[in-house]
C-alpha cells in the first residue's frame, strides 16, 4: 500500500520543484506561466479537427465487430505460443481505445484467478503499453500534419511486440505463477 | 489519413451489416465527434497549466539541466538534432513526464515537443523521421510504475501487485527499441518533402 501511495506524491513534488527553482533564479513565473499557457490554449484548440476525424474513424472501427472478427482470426496463432486465450481480446482493444482496455482489464481482474500466469500477462500488457491511435491523433492533429509517413505501422510493430513479449516477460521473471 | 479514413468507415460499414453491429457503428458517427469534444476540453485545461509550466521551467533553466541529463540517449534516437536545443528540451520534459507516470503532463508537453520538430520541418504538412520517432516512443509505455494497473491490481486481491514491475520493464523496453527500429527501417526515402 506504501508503494503505491507514494506515487501520489510525484506529481506535486514536480510542481513544487519546477516553481521553487524558479523563484531560486528570480524568474517573473506568473507572466512566464501565463505566456506559457496561452500557447496551450491555442494548442487545444488545434487538436479538435483532427481528433473528430480520427476518433470517429476508430470509433466505427470499435462498434463494428471487427476487432472480434481480427480476434478470432489470429486466436489459433497466438495460442500456439502460449498467449492465453481470455486476454487477447485486450491486446486487440489496446491500440484503439483505452478506456475500453481498462474497462476490458478490470473484468479481466475479477474473472481471472489473482496471481495466475493469465493475470499477469495481463496486467503486463496493460503496464507496458499505450493507446496508440490516440497519441496518434493528438500529436500529429496538434500540428496539422496530413501525411504521418510510417508512423502507424511502426507504433503497430512495437503494440504487437509488447503483446508477444509480455507472455515470454511473464515467463521469464515470475514463472507460470 | 483521407485513404484511412475511408478504410475504416467502409470496413465498418461492412462488418456492422454483416455482425449486426451496424446500429452501434451508427451511434460511433453520431457521438465519437463529441467524445473528440469532451477529450479536447479535458486537455484544455492541463495544456494551458504543463504549458505554462514548460515555460517556466525553461526560463529558470530547469529544462536544458534534465536535457543535458538525457542527451546522450536522446542522440542516439534522434542524432539529427545534436544542436537544436529547444527540440532536444522539449522531447526531454516529455520523456521525463513519461517516466514519471504523469500522463496528463506528459501530452501538453509532448506537443510542444512537436512544434518545435514541425518548426524544423518548416512547417511541413508531413512527419519528418524525428517526429515518426518521436510519436512511437510515446505510444510505447515509458512509466516506471503503472500505479493504475497496480491499483486495480491490488483490489482484486493480487499479493504482491508491483511484483510485474521488471516484466513490464522489460516489455516497455524491448517494445520500445523495435518500435524505433522499424520506424527508422521503413522511413519512405527520397519522397517529398
Amino acid at each position: 500500500m506504501s508503494t503505491l501511495l507514494s506515487t501520489d506524491v510525484i506529481l506535486p513534488a514536480v510542481v513544487v520543484f519546477i516553481t521553487a527553482f524558479a523563484v531560486i533564479k528570480k524568474v517573473d513565473v506568473f507572466s512566464v506561466f501565463i505566456s506559457g499557457a496561452k500557447e496551450g490554449l491555442a494548442s487545444a484548440a488545434a487538436i479538435l479537427p483532427a481528433l473528430c476525424f480520427l476518433m470517429t474513424a476508430v470509433g466505427m472501427i470499435r462498434q463494428s465487430g471487427l476487432l472480434s472478427v481480427l480476434t478470432d482470426f489470429i486466436a489459433p496463432f497466438t495460442e500456439k505460443i502460449g498467449f492465453p486465450p481470455e486476454i487477447l481480446p485486450l491486446a486487440v482493444i489496446r491500440p484503439f481505445s483505452g478506456s475500453g482496455a481498462l474497462g476490458y482489464y478490470e473484468e479481466l481482474c475479477q474473472s481471472l484467478v489473482p496471481g495466475s500466469f493469465a493475470e499477469r500477462v495481463a496486467s503486463v500488457l496493460m503496464g507496458g503499453s499505450e493507446t496508440t491511435f490516440y497519441t496518434v491523433a493528438v500529436y500529429y492533429g496538434a500540428i496539422g500534419i496530413k501525411n504521418g509517413r510510417n508512423t502507424v505501422p511502426a507504433a503497430l510493430s512495437a503494440d504487437i511486440a509488447a503483446a508477444l513479449l509480455s507472455v515470454l516477460a511473464v515467463n521469464l521473471f515470475l514463472g507460470r505463477g | 489519413m483521407g485513404f484511412f479514413f475511408f478504410a475504416a468507415a467502409a470496413a465498418s460499414l461492412v462488418f456492422g451489416i454483416m455482425s449486426g453491429n451496424i446500429g452501434n457503428v451508427s451511434a460511433a458517427v453520431l457521438e465519437e465527434s463529441t467524445h473528440a469534444a469532451e477529450l479536447s476540453i479535458k486537455l484544455l485545461g492541463s495544456l494551458c497549466f504543463w504549458g505554462g509550466m514548460i515555460k517556466v521551467a525553461e526560463k529558470s533553466g530547469l529544462v536544458e539541466l534534465i536535457c543535458n541529463l538525457l542527451r546522450p540517449l536522446l542522440l542516439l534516437v534522434f542524432p539529427k538534432l545534436k544542436n537544436e536545443k529547444a527540440a532536444l528540451g522539449a522531447i526531454s520534459m516529455n520523456i521525463s513526464a513519461n517516466l514519471l507516470g504523469l500522463g496528463n503532463a506528459a501530452t501538453p508537453l509532448g506537443i510542444s515537443a512537436m512544434k518545435e520538430l514541425h518548426r524544423l520541418s518548416g512547417f511541413s504538412g508531413y512527419a519528418t523521421k524525428e517526429m515518426v520517432c518521436f510519436v512511437v516512443m510515446n505510444t510505447a509505455s515509458l512509466q516506471l510504475l503503472p500505479t493504475t494497473v497496480a491499483f486495480l491490481r491490488m483490489e482484486s486481491g493480487v499479493l504482491k501487485p508491483l511484483d510485474i514491475l521488471p516484466a513490464v520493464w522489460f516489455v516497455s523496453a524491448c517494445s520500445l527499441f523495435i518500435g524505433i527500429a522499424t520506424a527508422k527501417a521503413t522511413f519512405p526515402k527520397g519522397e517529398k518533402p
